[in-house]
């Protein structure tokens, strides 16, 4: 009974929530930069808009010239609005649009070596720290304690229950025997994926920003896993890529299937790197619009803007439920593919 | 477009990132985490086993202390029906010895008497026969000296007596 009559305000409440905004009458929501602004990378971190007064934290740019510049090391702050700073500004349209860009000789714009601190950057900074925090402080519990005597309680004991799930249901399952050669470096991915995804869906500061969804995130990921396969793969491992068990007319003279086998060597990091950053991005994709919904609506009357901003907010509660889940999901099915690949590679001939 | 072509300046950091995180927790944060899981893991199934072992010994113990104690009982029975046995062989050993023996001295008593009888039987012929004569000798005596001239019947007389004493049996 109370749980319905609070319920009943919340919705009430939400219906109001439109006649509170302030009635700006400015241009209308530019979708493209609202969704890439959200999900893209950029030279500051923006937090918020107040009163049309722009609230970010501006992050360091390094940025090397191919001009022969050298090395230049500064604030995003000097860039704002199209500055121009030390020969450097952000570029606005064209190929480079959003990216630092310098002056060729030749009067064009070229790129310089990036290496700048963007919002990706820092928020990747910012979640290694929240992961080491983490993982350090529940081994260091292990450190004082025996663990044969007594079982950790609380956050350890949780995280404790994630790292054996991890092992046990995935490492060790798909890696087979000397899986405790490559669990830590399968549980650092899990963990890793899983936390940047969390903090992904967190909509302020530290967290929001998009980096699992970024695919030179995901890339360096995929390296990793396909060196992981590549470099500890056994002789089976290479036979099979190499000289597969198939009629021979495949292999001699047009060596059909080693050529398949070379390149599925390469499709299947490149499909992890797929389908984390294609999964996580979508995810943001459908909760921003649906977001938008609130203030594409604004101009459409009241009542309109009040019933859809009530959908909004449930299909969004929804959505963001949905990308806990995908969180995790994704995460594991990482994990679990390059136990898989790993697995594979440390095959061995009697086993199949 | 953008989005799907990586950033170079990107990867460069987040293969620095994730490397160093990786190799700290390569080092420092999993294998601390995990072999202490495994051990104590192992020990659970080491004291599962233990306990399973000592709970199976238990019950043997369990049931050879049944057995023991059926054993004794069977035993004690045993024993009981033994001493019982025996203690009535003994009474009816010492019931038949007694017997036996008063037996032996009811005879030997028996036979002291008959020849107790017999002596006394033999002093009382004795005195009988002393006494007679000593009679016979003083009824002689007198005679003798009352009738001195009745020679014939003395005569008589000592016939008579040495026929007597020839012949004892004849007197009664």
């Amino acid at each position: 009974m109370i749980m319905m009559k609070r319920l009943l305000w919340t919705l009430i409440l939400l219906l109001l929530l439109p006649l509170a905004l302030p009635a700006e009458d400015g241009k209308p929501l530019d979708m493209n930069e609202y969704l890439y602004g959200h999900v893209g990378d950029s030279y500051e971190w923006h937090i918020t808009t107040v009163n049309g007064h722009e609230v970010s934290i501006p992050l360091p740019v390094i940025v090397i010239s191919k001009q022969g510049r050298g090395v230049h090391c500064f604030s995003s702050r000097h860039l704002h609005h199209g500055n121009e700073y030390a020969g450097f500004r952000i570029a606005d349209e064209g190929k480079y649009s959003g990216k630092i860009v310098e002056r060729a000789s030749d009067g064009s714009l070229v790129r310089p070596w990036d290496f700048s601190v963007t919002k990706n950057v820092a928020g990747l900074l910012i979640n290694s720290l929240v992961l080491l925090v983490i993982v350090l402080g529940c081994s260091s519990w292990y450190r004082k304690h025996d663990a044969c005597e007594e079982a950790p309680q609380g956050a350890v004991g949780l995280f404790e229950m994630l790292v054996t799930m991890v092992e046990n249901d995935i490492i060790k399952d798909c890696v087979g025997d000397d899986y405790k050669r490559y669990s830590p470096y399968l549980l650092t991915a899990f963990f890793f994926i899983f936390i940047n995804n969390l903090m992904g869906i967190v909509p302020f500061f530290p967290g929001g920003a998009n980096v699992t969804g970024n695919i030179a995130v995901t890339l360096v990921l995929a390296l990793f896993t396909f060196f992981a396969v590549n470099i500890f793969g056994n002789k089976h491992y290479w036979k099979d890529i190499l000289w597969p068990d198939v009629p021979t007319w495949l292999k001699v003279p047009l060596p059909l299937m080693p050529v398949i086998e070379i390149i599925g060597m390469f499709t299947k990091p490149f499909s992890l790197m797929i389908r984390l950053f294609a999964n996580i991005l979508v995810g943001h994709f459908m909760l921003l619009g649906v977001i938008a919904v609130i203030f594409l609506t604004a101009k459409m009357g009241i009542a309109l803007n009040a019933g859809l901003s009530v959908v909004a907010v449930v299909i969004g509660v929804f959505m963001d439920c949905l990308e806990l889940l995908v969180a995790f999901l994704q995460a594991y099915v990482f994990t679990m593919l390059s136990a898989v690949f790993i697995g594979m590679s440390r095959q061995h001939a009697e086993t199949e | 477009m953008s989005l799907v072509t990586p950033d170079f300046g990107l990867i460069v950091w987040m293969t620095l990132i994730f490397g160093i995180v990786f190799l700290v927790l390569a080092k420092w944060g999993f294998p601390m985490i995990t072999s202490s899981v495994r051990e104590r893991a192992e020990k659970i199934n080491a004291s599962i086993k233990a306990a399973k072992e000592a709970e199976e010994s238990l019950k043997k113990l369990e049931a050879r202390q049944t057995e023991m104690i059926a054993e004794a009982r069977k035993q004690q029975a045993q024993i009981l029906k033994e001493a019982s046995a025996s203690a009535g062989a003994i009474i009816a050993k010492a019931q038949s010895d007694a017997r036996e023996e008063a037996e032996k001295i009811l005879a030997q008593a028996r036979d002291r008497i008959a020849a107790e009888k017999e002596s006394a039987l033999a002093d009382i012929r004795n005195e009988v026969a002393m006494l007679s004569v000593s009679i016979a000798e003083k009824v002689l005596r007198k005679e003798l000296s009352e009738q001195s001239s009745n020679s014939a019947f003395l005569a008589s007389i000592v016939d008579e007596a040495t026929g007597k004493a020839s012949d004892p049996s004849k007197m009664n």
